[in-house]
């Protein structure tokens, strides 16, 4: 929904039902809308049972890989006499995705709620809930909705009176994009620099202080409420596409429209619509150019590919890109493609972490390679020089932060070569709107 | 929300007692600061994932972590002065440096870039005196420097001043905010 937090007649509203709603926030207020019922029905549970109610709803990651959330959770062998760990990734840094933060700030008794189902049922007693370290409203009211539950018994040594313990904490982070990949995140939680791990062993085996461990999106785990108290077949019905991409999906929407804003969609929603209807459509006077559907780690769309994509998992792999972290960016016609990829690859220069080789240098050149073609100092050469480096930081690096370097820089020369050579041959950007005015 | 961080806060001392060659190093883990960070303690199974948390408190308490800080930080932890150092550098929000009285980091990632930040961030120049990023004031009242995405692109442009968050800032509405934070 747009703001002020007015829910479109098309949302789905299931997660972002209380956008808005100040009372929500407090733990009386949830209680009144239903909170902690899943919970409650969740301790009551067998953990396996909780695990295999997931997995049949269908809900996959919301945090940008997409990866089963019930085959997840079963990859945590019960009883194997080591402590097991859930971290939640609240560490939203990924531009264009601001979906979290709406969930946090808005809802954050419904993340101690998810937070406690999925230590629950991975059969950790502590979860640790990792916010970035700009998220001070958020840090605010996730403290804030974990005291609360603390003082109410809701969580605890004895949760709910179960005897069950279920330990949540919240881990302020410091300003570092790496720290949203899982295993950088692990070590940074353990106090050490932000850098990612190789893999294997996978987290599930032995992630955080080298205890098996799960890490989870705020948004998922905030999923697994509504599905544990309606049921899995209630949510795998909540699609519009197709069987393989379910439930309702938040989607943050920023850049050039005229309702920026969190939207709740079932999979599978017409992208052309949810960006013209739902969004209001572009700004008076402009076009839409491009949109970056998943956050800026994801291939750049043209409008005709846009336009043609339903909004799931692989309808966005159909049109050229990713559903990733539901972060949609939209350009207009008044915004230089050029420009708005030489300032992502800055963002990615940095922020690598610098450990592996191809990243460090890879996205430094990028970008310096990127500015100059901007500032028109850059050479037809240099496109060329621009798609090899992309193709040596791809799948070569621990993480993946190099190849999502090198996806806006690739997709947008192929996508908007045009600009790139209007540049280079001296030629200026002239927007749209300069030309009317 | 959290007012003491806000504003209310004297003009910058912190060399006086806090920077080597300027008077002896006072602690911060005493009394309330120490017993706060016993009780973090006992979230982790070991104590260096207090690590950042600690830092934290040390912000919070002196507004930057000098190196005598972190070797406080490393002896209570049981980590090495180096290690400790080496973790504080990888955070961009941990200052190393005293920094301004208003600490203002404005987000000029592509999705505010296409919004106008860029005439944010000139604002902001121009009315902190400040000229040039990351540059203090000559009054010591205010630092500015560009942040990668704060993560709230649907209210560009968001702005930080020390802990508030402000969202939806344009180059207009910077007097006004500077106005209410002298």
């Amino acid at each position: 929904m747009g703001f002020p937090h007015h829910p479109h007649p098309r949302e789905t509203t299931v997660l972002s039902k209380y956008f808005g709603d100040a009372e929500a926030r407090t733990l009386d207020g949830w209680k009144k809308r239903g909170g902690y019922k899943a919970l409650e029905k969740a301790l009551g549970m067998q953990p396996a049972d909780i695990v295999n109610v997931v997995k049949e709803s269908g809900l996959r990651g919301r945090g940008g890989a997409g990866f089963p959330t019930g085959m997840k959770w079963s990859f945590m062998k019960p009883g194997d006499g080591k402590p097991h760990y859930l971290c939640c990734n609240a560490d939203e840094s990924e531009p264009g995705t601001f979906k979290d933060r709406e969930l946090m700030r808005w809802t954050p008794h419904a993340l101690v709620e998810g937070c406690a189902i999925g230590a629950y049922a991975i059969g950790a007693e502590t979860a640790y809930i990792y916010i970035r370290g700009e998220f001070t409203e958020p840090l605010y009211w996730m403290e804030k909705a974990v005291a609360e539950a603390y003082a109410a018994g809701i969580i605890g040594k004895n949760a709910m009176g179960t005897g069950k313990r279920v330990d949540v904490y919240v881990h302020k982070g410091a300003g570092a994009y790496i720290c949203g990949e899982e295993t950088a995140l692990m070590n940074s939680l353990e106090g050490r620099r932000g850098n990612p791990r190789i893999k294997p062993p996978f987290p599930a085996v032995s992630g955080v202080f080298g205890m098996p461990t799960t890490i989870n999106n705020v948004e998922t785990l905030i999923a697994s409420a509504p599905i544990l108290l309606n049921g899995a077949d209630w949510y795998k019905k909540m699609s519009l596409s197709n069987p393989k991409s379910t439930g309702t999906k938040l989607f943050s929407v920023c850049g050039n429209v005229q309702r920026p804003g969190t939207y709740e969609v079932v999979l599978g929603f017409p992208f052309k619509e949810f960006l013209y209807d739902l969004c209001g459509g572009p700004l008076h006077g402009r076009k839409f150019k491009a949109v970056i559907p998943g956050g800026a780690s994801v291939p750049i769309q043209t409008m005709e590919e846009a336009e043609a994509t339903l909004m799931d998992y692989e309808g966005f792999v159909a049109q050229g890109s990713m559903l990733g972290s539901g972060g949609v960016i939209v350009i207009d016609d008044a915004q230089p493609m050029v420009t708005v990829i030489a300032r992502l690859a800055r963002f990615f220069a940095h922020e690598s972490c610098a450990q592996c080789t191809q990243c460090r240098e890879g996205t430094a050149w990028t970008t310096k390679i990127m500015e100059r073609i901007r500032d028109g100092e850059g050479t037809m050469e240099d496109l060329d020089t621009l798609l090899d480096i992309g193709e040596q930081m791809t799948g070569t690096t621990i993480c993946v932060l190099s190849d999502s370097c090198a996806v806006p820089v690739a997709s947008g020369i192929k996508k908007f070569r045009g600009e790139f050579e209007a540049l280079i041959q001296g030629r200026r950007f002239h927007p749209v709107t300069a030309a009317v005015a | 929300m959290t007012p003491d961080l806000v504003g209310g806060v004297e003009s910058p001392d912190y060399a006086s007692h806090d920077r080597a060659g300027h008077g002896p190093y006072t602690p911060v883990f005493v009394g309330d600061v120490k017993r706060e960070l016993d009780d973090l303690l006992t979230r982790y199974p070991n104590k260096m994932a207090a690590l950042l948390p600690a830092l934290w408190i040390v912000q919070r308490e002196r507004r930057w972590v000098s190196e005598e800080a972190m070797v406080e930080v490393a002896e209570l932890l049981e980590l090495t002065p180096a290690y400790v150092k080496g973790v504080v550098t990888f955070y961009t929000m941990y200052h190393q440096h005293p920094v301004g009285q208003y600490f203002i980091q404005v987000c000029t990632t592509s999705p505010c870039g296409i919004c106008g930040a860029e005439d944010v961030v000139k604002a902001f120049l121009r009315h902190t005196n400040t000229g040039e990023l990351g540059i203090t004031s000559p009054d010591g009242k205010f630092t500015v420097i560009e942040v990668e995405c704060l993560g709230a692109c649907g209210f560009a442009t968001p702005v930080m001043v020390n802990e508030e968050f402000i969202e939806s800032m344009t180059p207009d509405k910077v007097p006004e905010l500077l106005a209410r934070l002298k």
